[in-house]
């Protein structure tokens, strides 16, 4: 096992999740390459070979428009998510990129202190290694439920 | 104990009342089953395009029943009850998959596609012992069958031979709305489903009240992006309760327009980074760049530009619905417009930038009405009749789902 690169993608995973259970969402975009691709979809689409996302952008461009638009036009309970990520398996592709499958799970608590299960799945991941600096290439966010209770506003 | 429909009594103003023990009542929600899904409406089951080939099956609902739709090895559709014969159990535990017959896993009895039963295990006993007696009928308990009509490639199916041919029944206005969208073969792109907290009926109104959609929406207008002059109107069919609305946009919209419209906003306000996703193409050819169809009880029929959809609307309890998604392309779709409608798949769903406000909106008001049950809701923007309506100012596709409700109801 390749301890620096698991170290590298592990702790890219956790300032990721934090930055969004933080609510910084203004920093989610620069996790991401400058043509990195998001996608949150089900597992029954995925193994279904369908194409259909939940949530898709292929850019940071994209990324921000969704920020955008959470901040200023769309309307929601006031939320917040704790994320929790284990199990991260790591693959190298070449020096430059490589290839996590982690699992996950967020609840959600609401301002009334609700709190429940909200998403459960995988993140699989492309991720361009430079230097100290390693972002997603890719982030493809496959749920293991195809229902999401009531909306799913801030991203996973 | 909540009163029974008997000794409920419509608000004396009609249809522009809807009082909200309609929204909470067990006997109610009841009777629903009954009336409804059970009784002479169209259920929606899901596209013909699901089950392309001889031997497919998926599991869905209608109402509360748990049904299976089956190609059979004739090439027809069919729907019966997801219920074995003997002791009640689930026939079909898989949500889709392709079979020769259907057999129950509790006793091994099995069903043809058309559901039939053709076995019963050990009918006759083992070597001369046990077995049922020779004039037993299990067949008496069979699962019901339902009648299906295919309209446009969309799996209608009704319990009862009294309901009118699906086109009668939503009516010729809203028919040719519905053929303009499922105007050649279909290509399923996948699908999801949103849990709604709250009422069937409820979302059911929400998709039919068109006065909220620049309301309560805020994504085209936050960025600018409808400032162009749009006409449109609200088409009501059937007994009131399927409708069609749409909007146009004005034609002189050229590729860049979304992209200009988002520099020019950057100077005023908010813009999109990224407005290429609403580019859209006018592959219809009418200028229609949004339409919203439903047909009661449960179908809902979307156009948001390019991206296309049904709804399936179940209810799962008085205070509960889900909302099945499936949005499809054509099967001539090339791969520039096969990403173009993925893309515009931002704007729906349980994450979509037009769409994710009502699967709060129907909830808050479940919670907001709990303690009014004896209370109204307010329904005369447009007026208090049903009629189409060029305006979509107006509330008249809501009364009209009232209208039909309450037949089907005796309310």
């Amino acid at each position: 096992m390749d301890a620096e690169l698991q170290l590298a993608v592990e702790n890219l995973l956790a300032r990721y999740v934090h930055a969004i259970d933080d609510d910084r969402l203004e920093d989610w975009p620069g996790f991401f390459v400058e043509k990195g691709r998001y996608r949150i979809t089900t597992a029954e689409n995925y193994e279904r070979g369908l194409p259909l996302s939940i949530i898709y952008a292929d850019s940071r461009a994209m990324l921000r428009d969704r920020v955008s638009a959470l901040r200023h036009a769309n309307i929601y309970e006031a939320q917040r998510y704790r994320h929790t990520v284990s199990s991260t398996l790591i693959e190298r592709i070449d020096a430059h990129s490589a290839r996590a499958t982690s699992n996950f799970q967020v609840v959600r608590i609401m301002h009334t202190g609700d709190s429940m299960l909200f998403a459960g799945g995988r993140y699989l991941d492309r991720i361009r290694l430079d230097g100290n600096d390693p972002r997603f290439e890719e982030k493809l966010v496959v749920l293991d439920s195809r229902s999401v209770d009531t909306l799913l506003a801030i991203p996973l | 104990m909540s009163a029974g429909p008997e000794s409920r009594a419509w608000p004396a103003e009609g249809l522009a009342r809807v009082p909200y023990w309609i929204y909470q009542d067990e006997d109610v929600y009841r009777r629903e089953q009954e009336r409804i899904y059970r009784g002479d409406a169209w259920n929606f089951l899901g596209l013909e395009a699901e089950l392309p080939e001889k031997g497919d099956f998926k599991t869905t609902f209608v109402g509360e029943m748990p049904v299976v739709v089956t190609r059979d090895e004739k090439g027809a559709l069919n729907c019966f009850e997801n219920r074995c014969a003997h002791r009640g159990a689930l026939l079909c535990l898989k949500d889709r998959g392709n079979v020769k017959e259907i057999a129950c896993v509790y006793h091994n009895w099995t069903y043809d596609l058309r559901g039939n039963l053709t076995a019963v295990a050990f009918r006759r006993g083992v070597q001369g012992k046990g077995g049922m007696p020779a004039d037993a009928e299990p067949e008496s308990q069979a699962p019901q069958k339902f009648r299906v009509e295919i309209f446009c490639g969309l799996i209608f199916a009704t319990l009862s031979d009294k309901t009118p041919p699906v086109e009668r029944y939503v009516g010729p206005e809203v028919a040719v709305r519905i053929r303009r969208v499922m105007k050649e073969p279909v290509k399923i792109l996948g699908g999801y489903t949103q849990v709604l907290q709250s009422n069937w009926k409820l979302y059911f109104e929400n998709v039919k009240d068109t006065y909220h959609a620049s309301l309560l929406h805020l994504f085209f207008s936050t960025f600018r992006l409808n400032r162009l002059e749009q006409k449109g109107g609200v088409v009501v069919g059937g007994e009131g309760g399927s409708h069609a609305s749409f909007t146009m946009m004005k034609s002189d919209q050229s590729g860049d327009e979304y992209e200009k419209a988002g520099m020019r906003s950057a100077s005023g306000g908010y813009a999109l980074q990224a407005p290429q996703m609403l580019e859209s193409v006018d592959e219809i050819g009418d200028g229609v760049t949004l339409q919203i169809l439903t047909v009661f009880p449960g179908f809902v029929l979307q156009q948001i530009m390019n991206c296309l959809a049904v709804r399936q609307v179940l209810p799962k309890g008085v205070g509960r619905t889900e909302l099945v998604w499936t949005v499809f392309g054509y099967e001539s779709d090339d791969e520039k417009m096969a990403e173009l409608r993925l893309k515009q798949s931002n704007l729906v769903g349980p994450a979509g930038y037009i769409s994710l406000e009502d699967g709060a909106a129907t909830g808050f008001v479940q919670r907001g009405a709990a303690g009014a049950s004896e209370r109204s809701s307010f329904v005369e923007m447009g007026g208090r009749t049903v009629e189409s309506n060029e305006s979509r100012v107006t509330e008249t596709s809501v009364r009209g789902l009232w209208q039909q409700y309450r037949r089907h109801m005796s309310l």
